[in-house]
C-alpha cells in the first residue's frame, strides 16, 4: 500500500480533541496536522504541526489570511487526503485542498447533535466524505454519513 | 486543585465568577480557571485566559475537579482522565454562544456518570456546596472507537490515481521521482 500525504485540520478545543482520538486511522501514513493554537504537538509521535491562524464570522478580515496560509501549507505540503473536524480553518483547508485536487473528509463536531454546524453545511459541496456524529442527522441531510462517533 | 474552564472564543463570566465568590466564602485559594476573553477581575481565582493544549492537558490530569462550559473539549477530556466534571451551558439569549448547541450538549451528556449539568449560577453554588458526593467520570480510551478508525483508514488508503492539479515548481521533480 502507498504511504499517503495526509493534512489533518483542526481548531483548538474541542476540534482537536476530538482530531487527536482518530489518530490511529493516520498511522503509518505521512502526516502533517495543522491547528490554530502555538504549541499543540501531534497526538502521536514527532509529527510536525502547522500553526494557522483562526477565523470566525466574528472577524471576516481573518478569512483572507487564513485563506492565504492554507494555500501556502497545502501547495508546500501537497497533502493527498484532507481530514478535518472543524471549524473555520477546516473549512478552509478543504475548499482550497479540493481546488487542488486532494481528496477531503469533513466530520462534523459531536457538539453539533441537532443540526449540522454552519462551517459543516458550507464544507458539503468539498468534502468527498461528508459526516456527522450523529447517526440521527443522516437522513436529514443529502449526501451525508455517519462513522459513528469519535466517543 | 479545581481547574475551570470556559474555552478561548468567548467570555463566560457567569460562570467565573460563581467560582471566584464561593472559592472567596470557603477560603479555596486553589482554584484555577482559564477565563477566555473575560473582563472579570477575580479575587480568589489564580486567572488565566488561555494555555497550549499541552501543557493545559496538564492542569486537566492533576485537577481533582473540572468546573466547565458545555464544550467538546472539556467533556471529552474529563472522561478521559476519569474526572468529575460540572458543566454549565452557555445561553446564546444572553449572547454567551452563537447557538443553542451548548444546552443540547448538556442534555446528551445529562445522566452520564461523573458528569454534573447545572444549567444556572443557583444550581453551579449548590453542586460545588456539595463536593464529597460527587464521583469521578468513567473512563474513556483515549481513541475513537475500532469502527470509525478503521472505516477512515479505509477511505484514506482507497487506491486511486492523484487527482492533483497544482504544486508548488520546485516541487515538481521531487512528486514526479516520488511516482516512479
Amino acid at each position: 500500500m502507498a504511504v499517503k500525504r495526509l493534512m489533518l485540520v483542526a481548531s483548538g478545543g474541542g476540534h482537536w480533541v476530538q482530531l487527536s482520538r482518530l489518530s490511529p486511522a493516520f498511522e503509518g501514513h505521512k502526516a502533517l496536522y495543522v491547528t490554530t493554537m502555538e504549541g499543540a504537538e501531534a497526538p502521536s509521535g514527532a509529527t510536525p504541526v502547522a500553526v494557522v491562524t483562526d477565523a470566525s464570522r466574528s472577524h471576516p478580515a481573518s478569512f483572507a489570511v487564513l485563506f492565504a496560509q492554507m494555500i501556502w501549507i497545502i501547495a508546500k505540503f501537497r497533502p493527498d487526503v484532507i481530514v478535518t473536524t472543524g471549524a473555520a480553518p477546516g473549512l478552509v483547508a478543504i475548499q482550497v485542498g479540493k481546488v487542488l485536487g486532494a481528496r477531503t473528509v469533513w466530520i462534523d463536531s459531536l457538539a453539533n447533535s441537532e443540526r449540522m454546524s454552519l462551517s459543516g453545511k458550507l464544507a458539503r459541496r468539498y468534502a468527498d466524505l461528508w459526516l456527522t456524529q450523529w447517526p440521527h442527522l443522516v437522513e436529514k441531510y443529502p449526501n451525508l454519513s455517519s462513522f459513528g462517533a469519535v466517543l | 486543585m479545581i481547574l475551570v474552564s470556559v474555552g478561548t472564543q468567548f467570555p463566560f463570566d457567569r460562570l467565573i465568577s460563581t467560582v471566584d465568590m464561593w472559592a472567596v466564602e470557603n477560603g479555596r485559594t486553589d482554584v484555577m480557571a482559564q477565563t477566555g476573553p473575560s473582563g472579570y477581575t477575580p479575587r480568589a481565582l489564580k486567572c488565566f485566559d488561555m494555555m497550549s493544549p499541552d501543557k493545559f492537558r496538564k492542569l486537566q490530569a492533576e485537577a481533582e475537579l473540572i468546573v466547565a462550559h458545555a464544550g467538546m473539549g472539556s467533556i471529552l477530556t474529563a472522561l478521559e482522565f476519569r474526572k468529575p466534571i460540572i458543566i454549565m451551558p452557555r445561553d446564546h439569549t444572553r449572547g454567551e454562544h452563537r447557538n443553542e448547541h451548548q444546552s443540547a450538549t448538556a442534555a446528551r451528556f445529562e445522566n452520564t456518570p461523573g458528569l454534573y449539568v447545572v444549567r444556572d449560577e443557583a444550581q453551579l453554588l449548590d453542586r460545588l456546596n456539595h463536593l464529597s458526593d460527587m464521583v469521578a467520570s468513567q473512563g474513556v480510551s483515549r481513541k475513537a472507537p475500532e469502527e470509525f478508525v478503521s472505516r477512515l483508514r479505509a477511505f484514506i488508503e482507497e487506491e486511486r490515481p492523484s487527482s492533483r492539479v497544482w504544486t508548488l515548481p520546485w516541487r515538481r521533480n521531487e512528486s514526479s521521482a516520488a511516482k516512479r
